[in-house]
């Protein structure tokens, strides 16, 4: 590798947020001034291209500590890592919460997505644009959903520093959001994480049992309610024997492909290369979702365990935790429960005395949908960008770092506790035979009580809709986010399961469910669904990065148009449409067109 | 990368192709198999020399119980698999990617994108006349070679010819995410202030003239480029002892262009600065 750097030089500051992460320099291989030494050796090869994974870190380093990322920084930081500068370059643009143009050092995110666009996000943007205006210090910008729909419209304020400082607002009004922005330490607390859970205290209650009752953070607090049972019952069952229990429950997927979690487990542990890595995927970005930000907020050692058992399980001793860069108190509550939890023995080199190693770390996401894909996950974990990689090889045989990983949604791992502690037969015994299990649904919108639910699969969309309080005038609900689709107001005995929304031709995706009424005009919420997938396309493939910005393009044509006015465009969608279905790379481009389609359809858009 | 035959007998591969039985060495993909079967799969973002990237999706077949179209560039063929090459679902996508790029590229000077376009009955121009193009003025920033992102279909070629595949030099990079990605170098500068040594490597691969030989890029623009007058004559370079292949393109007795033949077992068409670009020796007549 021939590396090229150019000429331009680090702040103090960019220096100083750099060296905090990756410590100071050795030598001037890596960036610092030039000695004697230097000219009877070479750092370089691979050792020092090993490193490449702290890249994200590392812009996260620059970005937290200036607000952007310069020239001088980033060449300073592709010094210190051996990574080529056009390379670092690729992947510092790839993100939307990285800027690579000056800007100001308070950065403030107003969610336009559905449920706030819903709940007024577009006076609320206009208003908090009239007050901080050029010169304000703080830049404003529309975001993708900041998953805080229960509280739309929302807000998040970062502003830059040493230590960068945080404050959400939501439900935001104008005076809170500019307050937040402008003095982020003087914003009031966040509410609980339990306010988020209508159903908080009623004791059928599974996965969501301890938010609200135990400390976050507190770990002694999280044993007497019953945690690390789990994993003491996998260190009696072995490996093996916890496969078998969580292949037995019929535990499936819940980020929405729906594999089954212990084939997937049996195929990881059962690869002869290694080492195996365990990744847990909490870049929760499906518009309409927040489950996984409540239960990291209220039960982190929760996932913590999980995490424990499903490395025990595959034999892997290093976990990932790839978090949502838009959820910083999910941020603080793990970086301290994990912090906890290996000071108390739960993590480290002897977990529980069991002569199992295993440790987990926190890698933060920067503003992209795509790296909830799990090869996307993969690469940007590895310091390259989102892009998704083609699939075979699938990762429980090439993952992170080309090894054999399991990877999982942070509700899928948190359902095995219950599967461990009840028994695979008791698990299975909820829900329905095809959907085993309790399931947590994200309701939103025009709904008296929203929140995050958890029901045993099977109960009807209707009841759900009924226990958060759906407000009269209901047209249409959206089920699974931007990448599922609309149901109309009278299929409200759909099942949730997987089998039963199949069956209807829906899909229960994620787990959202987004409640409309007739105010909020159907082609405007279409519009903001095609622009959500046309900013989100990693622009890999042709079909997704083109195939977007048509279809976007499309729904502007007949924004105000129905019937045969807008025939041809409706039929030039759905060209599309099928081609971005079958020849996308990924499941982004597979299912941008799924809401749109479902709209028109079934709920008779543009008739 | 061009296969170099080692003698060793590979397994074969046994599968359906279109109905017909095929075989092939085990590894080989389904877009060899096509090729050995005489089919001619369009591909753009494909290269001989290179790690099928499948960014393009217009070679995509149908294979049996798959969900989705599958790329036949990079998908090895297995025991069993029934692959259809020509199904109305297959087609249909294949025309839609090349409207779509057609619609948002400038694919002018692509190679065979034309008769594709016929042979789809595609038509770029239904998206209307708002739709989205590139629109990126050609980056002329230095003598030897012209950026041309207005023709850039974003196949990567360049990217990995710059990069471990080939050059190690890492000067080109996607830059951004969406339709607003970009081949761009560190910082978008120009690539005179770049990490780029001027090997022309990846202007050997890049299938639709987004990239290009300044003297070919002027000629273009004064129109005086004429592929049907030219000749090619591949020689060896005569700078070190490596003894690259060089061929050269010549019109009206002046070197236009300097590729290298991609079958060369040693260099498989790469060339350094010197091979590609330092050729005006020749034609120095003072």
């Amino acid at each position: 590798m021939d590396l090229h750097f150019g000429d331009s030089k680090p702040t103090d500051d960019e220096r100083a947020a750099v060296d905090a992460l990756l410590g100071p320099p050795e030598s001037s291989w890596e960036g610092a001034d030039r000695s004697d030494a230097d000219l009877r050796w070479a750092r370089g090869g691979r050792a020092a291209r090993d490193r490449r994974d702290l890249l994200l870190p590392g812009l996260h380093a620059l970005n937290d500590r200036i607000g952007w990322i310069s020239e001088g920084a980033l060449d300073y930081l592709c010094r210190r890592l051996t990574v080529p500068p056009a390379e670092a370059y690729g992947v510092a643009t790839f993100y939307a919460l990285f800027s690579v143009r000056p800007r100001p050092a308070t950065v403030l995110h107003v969610c336009t997505d559905l449920a706030c666009a819903a709940a007024g996000a577009s006076e609320l943007c206009a208003g908090i644009e009239g007050r901080l205006g050029p010169g304000s210090g703080v830049s404003v910008q529309r975001s993708p959903c900041l998953g805080l729909c229960e509280r739309a419209p929302a807000a998040l304020a970062v502003k830059a520093g040493d230590p960068v400082r945080t404050a959400v607002s939501a439900p935001a009004t104008v005076e809170q959001a500019v307050l937040a922005a402008s003095a982020p330490d003087s914003a009031p607390e966040e509410p609980a994480a339990v306010m988020a859970v209508p159903q908080a205290g009623d004791p059928s209650l599974t996965l969501l049992r301890r938010v609200g009752v135990v400390d976050p953070a507190s770990l002694d607090d999280y044993r007497a309610h019953g945690g690390y049972t789990a994993l003491r019952r996998a260190f009696e069952l072995g490996p093996a024997g916890v496969i078998r229990e969580v292949t037995d429950s019929g535990l499936v997927g819940r980020g929405g492909a729906a594999f089954p979690t212990g084939r997937k487990w049996q195929a990881t542990a059962s690869q002869p290369d290694h080492p195996h890595y365990v990744v847990c995927n909490a870049d929760e970005s499906e518009p309409g979702t927040f489950k996984d930000r409540v239960l990291m907020e209220g039960d982190p050692y929760a996932l913590v365990e999980a995490m424990t058992i499903a490395g025990y399980a595959t034999g892997a001793h290093r976990g990932y935790l790839y978090l949502r860069g838009e959820y910083p108190r999910a941020l603080r509550r793990l970086e301290h429960a994990i912090a906890q939890a290996r000071a108390r023995g739960f993590l480290g080199d002897d977990v529980l005395g069991q002569g199992y190693a295993f440790d987990i770390e926190i890698r933060r996401g920067a503003g992209a949908y795509i790296c909830g894909e799990e090869t996307a996950l993969f690469n940007s974990i590895e310091g390259y960008r989102g892009e998704p990689r083609s699939k075979p090889p699938f990762p429980v045989e090439k993952g992170l770092f080309g090894k054999p990983t399991v990877e999982n949604n942070v509700e899928t791992l948190v359902n095995v506790l219950p599967v461990l502690t009840m028994g695979a037969p008791a698990y299975a015994a909820v829900g329905t035979a095809g959907s085993t299990g309790p399931k947590l649904y994200c309701v939103s919108g025009s709904v008296d009580r929203p929140g995050v639910y958890e029901l045993p699969f099977g109960a009807t969309l209707g009841e759900l809709l009924e226990l958060a309080g759906v407000r009269d005038g209901l047209r249409a609900v959206l089920l699974g986010g931007a990448a599922g689709g609309f149901v109309r107001a009278d299929e409200m005995d759909i099942p949730l399961t997987f089998e039963g929304t199949r069956a209807a031709g829906t899909t229960l995706g994620s787990g959202v469910v987004m409640a409309f009424d007739g105010t909020v005009p159907l082609p405007r919420l279409l519009l903001r669904i095609a622009e959500f997938f046309r900013d989100e396309s990693c622009g890999q493939c042709v079909p997704c990065r083109v195939g977007t910005v048509r279809q976007e393009e499309a729904l502007h044509r007949i924004a105000e148009r129905t019937g045969a006015a807008a025939a041809d465009d409706i039929a030039l969608l759905r060209e599309v449409g099928r081609a971005m279905r079958d020849a996308s790379i990924c499941g982004l481009g597979q299912t941008a067109w799924n809401a749109v389609e479902s709209a028109i359809d079934r709920l008779g858009a543009y008739a | 990368m061009t296969a170099i035959p080692l003698g060793v007998p590979r397994r074969l591969v046994e599968f359906t192709l279109d109905g017909q039985e095929a075989r092939v060495p085990e590894g080989s993909t389904i877009l060899d198999a096509c090729r050995a079967a005489g089919k001619d799969i369009p591909t753009l973002c494909e290269g001989d020399t290179l790690r099928p990237k499948n960014a393009c999706r217009v070679c995509v077949v149908e294979v049996e119980g798959s969900r989705t179209l599958v790329p036949a560039c990079s998908r090895k063929a297995e025991p069993g698999m029934e692959v259809s090459t020509g199904t109305e679902r297959a087609r249909h996508s294949r025309k839609i990617v090349l409207e779509l790029l057609a619609s948002s590229v400038d694919l002018s000077t692509t190679p065979r994108v034309a008769g594709w376009l016929k042979e789809y009955e595609a038509k770029p121009d239904r998206f209307g006349p708002d739709a989205a193009r590139l629109n990126e003025e050609p980056k002329v920033d230095n003598e030897l070679y012209v950026r041309d992102y207005d023709k850039c279909i974003l196949c990567y070629k360049c990217v990995d010819a710059c990069g471990d595949q080939w050059q190690n030099t890492f000067a080109i990079s996607v830059a951004g995410r969406g339709f607003d990605a970009r081949i761009a170098v560190e910082h978008d500068a120009p690539l005179t202030d770049s990490a780029c040594v001027y090997c022309g490597n990846c202007i050997e691969v890049c299938p639709t003239g987004a990239l290009s030989f300044k003297s070919e890029f002027d000629m273009r623009a004064a129109g005086t480029w004429d592929e049907s007058a030219q000749t090619e004559t591949t020689t060896v370079c005569a700078y070190c002892g490596v003894g690259c292949n060089l061929t050269l393109h010549v019109q009206d007795n002046e070197i236009v262009k300097v590729t290298s033949p991609h079958d060369n077992p040693v260099t498989h068409g790469n060339l350094c600065i010197k091979g590609r670009f330092g050729y005006q020796h020749v034609q120095n007549r003072d």
